[in-house]
């Protein structure tokens, strides 16, 4: 177990490293060889040629691609200062750059929203994951049944509509139609009732979806896992129906159902751009999105590895229970 | 036909009229059938036999000859957990200790396996829960009959591991399956089936998937822990040799049918019906050179959805013709004794068969 | 990069919103329409009552929370480096200029009006002196008062572009052109104030000595640009942050991207103040990324303007039109939306072709795409905003443009063509950005008219946020091969020098940043403005401002494609609405009250 687990960080790590070379290979070399100058998009109106050449200054544009690695991860863990035309601005460890559009350190924004976005993907993955499962589990036990069609029926629906219908949708009709909530983000410290008020609709929408896809993949997978000579092993035994179902079917349904879920966690903390957009969430998602419009580059690339860092840890956390639920892994 | 309980498991006919057996295990006419796109599947059709306590059956066929589907129509496992529309269609009685199994409540039956009747499956490897230790599997055995707590339990796995001769038995109960070699494997799925002391175990293939040595030891270990427990004992293969050394009676069944049953020494000796030749000249026999020892029953099982007419085996039988009118391929030959104890179902007389035996078939043998 | 959507994800995503919007519009607003002009039963003041006009004056009251949102944040909330125009207006409430914009509604808030000085600025004959004197009584938020060196540091800070970058620059310009004041955090100087073109002879009296003349330098005064910043206050690139109040409202929370906050400053004196009336007691502006959710907020009274003040949004502006018209105005926003024909790509340098694609064009179906006579606005028929003086409106159309030739005339272009020597028409690109599907759709509409005259025209839709890096390099529009490029301006402040001269005044071609897009180089134009920003009088001014006008429209150098309006919320809550053209037919920020103090 701790050889795998040894292994798994490490290849964890190793993908890190990678992951940081590539955006920043996409961020600082692609626009040069499209030949657009970044720096003239961040100053006025009336271009002044000592504020963009502050600009190429201040991000480091001028300087070849590896120092400005270099730079980064040095900034990481020792903090870094930029100085340009006698200011001086200091960004303290763990420095993952610094936005001179907003003014702002990226790692203060990246933790101020990370917990948003970990909220409404939390959230709404135990949502799903009680109402897909559940779903797919019966389904599977009545398959063929009114139910068992109604069931997928309803998934399909869920699958292809997409968040920014079923958002906008519940908001017309339970936040402005009905009024029964107010459909505004209130932070989590600042009172728990406002903050569930503001999260249920996001949760409902994006459970919505994910829902649906749990739902058909736990119906497949626990039709299948029926049919396995263990699960015949445990009717033998004389165990009850329900034990049958949910402690033998349901461990081996788990696996596929995990997989998923880390990686479908790991997206949604970089990908909730619709639900926070739609919902007015502000999150990373929404971060990303208004640091796109603004050409804010250190935002998308500190949002952009904290995503990719977000998708490793799940992967991560994925293979470990992997490693718990079934132990043939731990000798792989 | 079959009626739809309140449970959805189909059950059987009403049996009112019958008598209670006096047998510890008697199955009555089994019917067992799948309905498929393809049309119903009659993987058991009409098979009746009796066992006594303390008493060995082997059951003997090609794959697909309704062996199986016999053992867990026994054991009631084509009723429980049947989910979706197509359910299995049984019908007949299986009376087990004064207990009609196929029109009682499936709870009691459920309480009854595992208990009263417990079962070995051909691959442990896959019969075995991969994400669960070996003793958790079979502590659960015992504890869905027993009202003991974990420690008691696991106590009582320790020691059934260390009765079927797995070494360090405190230790490898915390073992996961797939940790195990086969032969091991196989012993605590007997362990785990024995955990409660059945009166009916039923051994389907327990030493197919095994290596040749392995199996002589799980076979030795089987016929010791029958005379231990004193269980009544159904194995099911398609190897005569193994049931020659362990059974006293034994029953050939092919299309879903009983074409033969007797003693084991009779069946083995005296077989009276070109099917069992067929299997006891297909049988491995150590001391004959590999190249005459197998002589392989030609020609491929019968479809049990389209039945060959007459007897089942006259597409595959080298004496189809010897019976006159085509009897044969028209009319299925029932059971007739052919000696004490001995039945066999075949249109040629016994004459015919009993030189058709001693001067073809024995000699190569 | 240059990119080219495939529209097929992007048109299942709007006919799923109008699906919903249909929705909305019924859940939202549960029926009903409201009186059109006379105020309504919720209180709206009605349908345009504050364009240009005052609505509801009366019933503002002392008190409350006044809620902003808005799709967008600001450039910056640095009084040095803020660009946008909602900027501007909004800056108002946390700091004060020595002149400024008069809170009054329409033409007269272009008008200047004296805030921290005693009165406008006394200038001397020759034009290159200007004198202000400050009032008494007008502190800073901690109760300082408010010093000349405070006015001419804040001004100072325009100089450190390197650190202040994004804000305007006229100043600079116009009072150091040569560039030899290196800026505040570059002043080798003590006090930091090192700039010669302004003396602070005493606390309260500033002049400012211009190396030469400009007309305009009490407009550039006016802008926020010119707002004083106390040193010991300036945190540099970060003050935008947090800036330091000189006005009636102070910082009090600031998420960029997501909310700002404003309280009352309480060092802030009434009577120091001429024209701020202060009457809420909070300000809040909270951030959308999406434009619906905003106006579903407008249309659902949690919010009571847009801090934008770019218009609703399509959906937003049908279901507000319908069912909500009393809460809605209809002004100009000073923008002219048209067409630039850089001469650098041929056959462009032939005036004539440039005519060909003028009359060649429907005017009709430009204005179409633009949104209509109510969200798009008027016809353009010439490249001076109405709300500038000197502009004559659709008076001046010299090519017929909301006339005769509205629909397009086909006849008029060949002879055109013919003239520039390319009869049968030609191959061109449309440059347009991928970020404004309104603008996609004026360029296509201006393809289809055009490929009737035999002129081809492809459309290039490249990356809107590289705007500047794209078409404001006139090397990269050659080499592109951008015949015509689709744009928009307004005016920095309401002159032919705050408009038109970065657009058409040869010394304003720029390597990068350019925004002279015709590359326009006529001597004439060139000498017009000379006389412009030497004439003090303000009636000659106008004449000129007229004339330039005129010979940009004579050239053929553009295509005006509308005088822009749009259609803008006001809450049934809002009190003391006008619109102002100091800021583009904005409402006025700054003096808006609400009618009731509770929430």
């Amino acid at each position: 177990m701790l050889a795998y687990l040894i292994r798994r960080l490490f290849a964890a790590a190793v993908m890190l490293v990678v992951i940081i070379m590539v955006v920043f290979g996409i961020f600082f070399l692609v626009p040069r060889w499209a030949g657009v100058d970044i720096a003239t998009s961040f100053v006025g109106k009336q271009a002044d040629p000592a504020a963009v050449e502050a600009v190429r200054q201040k991000l480091g544009l001028s300087d070849p691609i590896y120092a400005q690695v270099w730079e980064f991860f040095k900034g990481i863990f020792v903090g870094r200062t930029y100085a340009a035309g006698g200011d001086v601005t200091n960004c303290a460890a763990p420095c993952f750059g610094y936005s001179f559009r907003s003014e702002q350190a990226i790692w203060p924004v990246l933790t101020d929203r990370f917990p948003v976005t970990l909220g409404l993907a939390l959230g709404a993955a135990v949502l799903w994951l009680i109402f897909g499962v559940a779903a797919g589990v019966l389904s599977a036990l009545k398959r063929g049944s009114i139910w068992d069609r109604g069931a997928m029926l309803v998934a399909l629906a869920g699958v292809s509509l997409p968040i920014y219908f079923t958002g906008l949708l519940s908001l017309a009709i339970f936040a402005f139609g009905l009024n029964w909530i107010d459909a505004s983000y209130v932070p989590l410290e600042d009172s728990f009732s406002g903050w569930l008020g503001g999260m249920i609709l996001p949760w409902i929408t994006l459970a919505f979806l994910y829902a649906a896809m749990y739902a058909r993949i736990t119906r497949a997978t626990m039709m299948e896992i029926l049919g396995e000579d263990y699960i015949r092993t445990a009717r033998a035994k004389g165990l009850k129906e329900q034990t049958v179902i949910g402690k033998h079917a349901m461990r081996s349904t788990m696996t596929p159902i995990l997989t998923m879920l880390g990686m479908d966690l790991g997206a949604l903390i970089g990908g909730a751009i619709l639900t926070e957009t739609t919902f007015n969430l502000p999150g990373l998602g929404q971060a990303v999105l208004q640091a796109i419009r603004n050409q804010d580059l250190p935002v998308i690339l500190g949002v952009t590895l904290i995503t990719s860092l977000a998708v490793l840890f799940a992967n991560l956390v994925v293979d470990i229970l992997y490693a718990v639920i079934d132990p043939r892994v731990r000798l792989a | 036909m079959t009626e739809l309980s309140k449970t959805g498991a189909a059950v059987g006919e009403p049996t009112g009229t019958s008598p209670a057996p006096t047998a510890f295990l008697e199955v009555r006419d089994l019917k067992v059938h799948f309905p498929t796109d393809d049309g119903l599947v009659k993987s058991v059709d009409g098979l009746s036999f009796q066992l006594e306590k303390g008493k060995t059956l082997g059951i003997v066929g090609e794959s697909g000859s309704g062996k199986s589907v016999t053992s867990l129509g026994i054991m009631g496992l084509h009723t429980a957990g049947q989910y979706g529309r197509r359910k299995a269609q049984i019908s007949g009685e299986i009376w087990l200790d004064g207990t009609e199994l196929l029109s009682a409540d499936p709870d009691q039956v459920r309480r009854l396996r595992g208990r009263e009747m417990a079962m070995i499956f051909q691959d442990p490897l896959s019969a075995l829960h991969p994400y669960f230790t070996i003793g958790h599997q079979i502590v659960e055995a015992y504890r869905v009959h027993h009202n003991v707590d974990k420690k008691v339990a696991k106590r009582r796995a320790v020691e059934m591991l260390d009765r079927v001769g797995i070494p360090q038995p405190d230790k490898r109960v915390d073992s996961y399956p797939h940790e195990f070699s086969g032969g091991m494997r196989q012993r605590a799925m007997i362990a785990m089936a024995l955990v409660n002391n059945p009166e009916l175990l039923i051994a389907d293939e327990p030493t197919t998937a095994l290596d040749v040595t392995v199996q002589a030891q799980i076979l030795d270990l089987i016929r010791d822990l029958q005379k231990e427990f004193g269980s009544a004992v159904i194995i099911i293969t398609h190897d005569l040799g193994v049931v020659a050394e362990l059974s006293d009676d034994i029953l050939v069944m092919y299309g879903g049918r009983c074409v033969e049953r007797g003693p084991a020494e009779k069946v083995f000796y005296e077989p009276r019906h070109p099917y069992t030749w067929g299997l006891l000249g297909s049988m491995p026999r150590l001391d004959r050179e590999q190249q005459e020892r197998l002589i392989p029953v030609k020609g491929s099982p019968p479809s049990l959805i389209n039945i060959p007419s007459g007897c089942a085996f006259n597409p595959r039988c080298p004496y189809a013709d010897i019976p006159k009118d085509d009897l044969t391929r028209t009319v299925r030959p029932e059971l007739a004794e052919v000696g004490s104890q001995h039945w066999a179902a075949c249109h040629m007389t016994t004459e015919q068969r009993e030189r058709i035996w001693t001067e073809e078939i024995a000699p190569k043998l | 990069m240059t990119t080219k959507r495939t529209p097929g994800r992007r048109k299942r995503a709007f006919a799923a919103v109008a699906a919903v919007a249909a929705l909305l519009t019924t859940a939202a607003c549960g029926g009903g329409g409201d009186d059109d002009n006379e105020g309504s039963k919720t209180g709206a003041a009605g349908y345009d009552a504050a364009n240009n006009k005052v609505a509801q004056a009366s019933l503002a009251k002392k008190g409350g929370t006044l809620k902003f949102g808005g799709a967008q944040d600001a450039d910056s909330w640095d009084t040095t480096r803020g660009y946008y125009g909602f900027m501007w207006n909004f800056a108002r409430y946390y700091s004060r200029q020595l002149v400024t914009g008069k809170t009054e509604p329409g033409k007269a808030g272009a008008e200047l009006t004296p805030d921290l000085a005693t009165g406008l600025a006394q200038v001397s004959d020759d034009g290159k002196t200007y004198t202000y004197t400050l009032r008494d009584g007008i502190t800073w938020e901690d109760g300082q008062p408010i010093t000349s060196k405070d006015v001419k540091y804040g001004i100072e800070r325009v100089w450190a572009q390197d650190v202040l970058s994004g804000g305007p620059v006229y100043l600079k310009d116009v009072l150091d052109p040569e560039g030899e004041y290196p800026g505040p955090y570059k002043d080798t100087s003590k006090d930091k104030l090192g700039l010669k073109a302004i003396e602070t002879p005493n606390d309260k009296t500033i002049v400012f000595k211009l190396p030469k003349a400009n007309s305009d330098f009490e407009e550039m005064l006016a802008l926020v640009s010119a707002s004083p910043v106390r040193q010991d206050k300036d945190t540099k690139s970060k003050y935008g942050l947090k800036p330091f109040s000189s006005g009636p409202y102070k910082f009090e929370s600031y998420s960029p991207g997501k909310d700002l906050t404003l309280v009352r400053n309480t060092e802030w004196k009434q009577d120091s103040d001429p024209i701020r009336k202060a009457y809420p007691d909070k300000i809040t502006v909270q951030f959308f990324s999406d434009a619906n959710q905003l106006d579903q907020r407008l249309i659902s009274g949690d919010l009571d303007l847009d801090i934008n003040q770019t218009g609703m949004s399509p959906q937003g502006r049908t279901t507000a039109l319908k069912e909500h018209r009393a809460n809605l105005d209809n002004p100009v926003s000073g923008y002219i939306r048209y067409a630039a024909f850089p001469q650098s790509v041929k056959p462009f340098d032939n005036e004539h072709c440039r005519k060909a694609v003028i009359y060649g064009a429907n005017h009709v179906s430009l204005q179409t795409a633009r949104g209509g006579p109510v969200a798009g606005g008027d016809i353009g028929t010439n490249m001076l905003p109405p709300s500038v003086p000197g502009s004559e409106g659709q008076k001046y159309d010299p090519y017929g443009l909301a006339g005769a030739n509205k629909d397009g005339n086909a006849e008029k272009a060949k002879e055109e063509l013919r003239a520039c020597g390319q009869p049968d028409g030609f191959d061109t690109t449309i440059a347009v950005r991928n970020n404004k599907p309104v603008e996609v759709a004026t360029a296509q509409s201006l393809q289809a008219s055009l490929k009737k005259i035999g002129i081809n025209a492809e459309i290039d839709q490249y990356d809107g946020s590289q705007t500047s890096g794209i078409i404001g390099s006139p090397a990269n529009v050659e080499k592109k091969g951008y015949g015509i490029i689709i744009m928009g301006w307004g005016p920095d402040f309401p002159t032919v020098q705050g408009y038109g001269m970065p657009l058409w005044d040869s010394n304003y071609i720029l390597e990068s940043g350019n925004n002279n897009f015709a590359l326009i180089d006529d001597p004439t134009i060139d000498g017009l403005f000379d006389d412009y920003v030497n004439e003090l009088d303000d009636t000659r001014k106008t004449e000129i401002a007229t004339e330039i006008n005129h010979k940009v429209m004579e050239g053929g150098y553009y295509l005006p494609f509308v005088y822009e309006k749009f259609i803008n919320w006001r809450s049934d809550r809002l009190a003391n609405v006008y619109t102002t053209d100091g800021y583009s037919g904005m409402y006025d920020f700054v003096n808006l009250g609400l009618k009731s103090t509770t929430t």
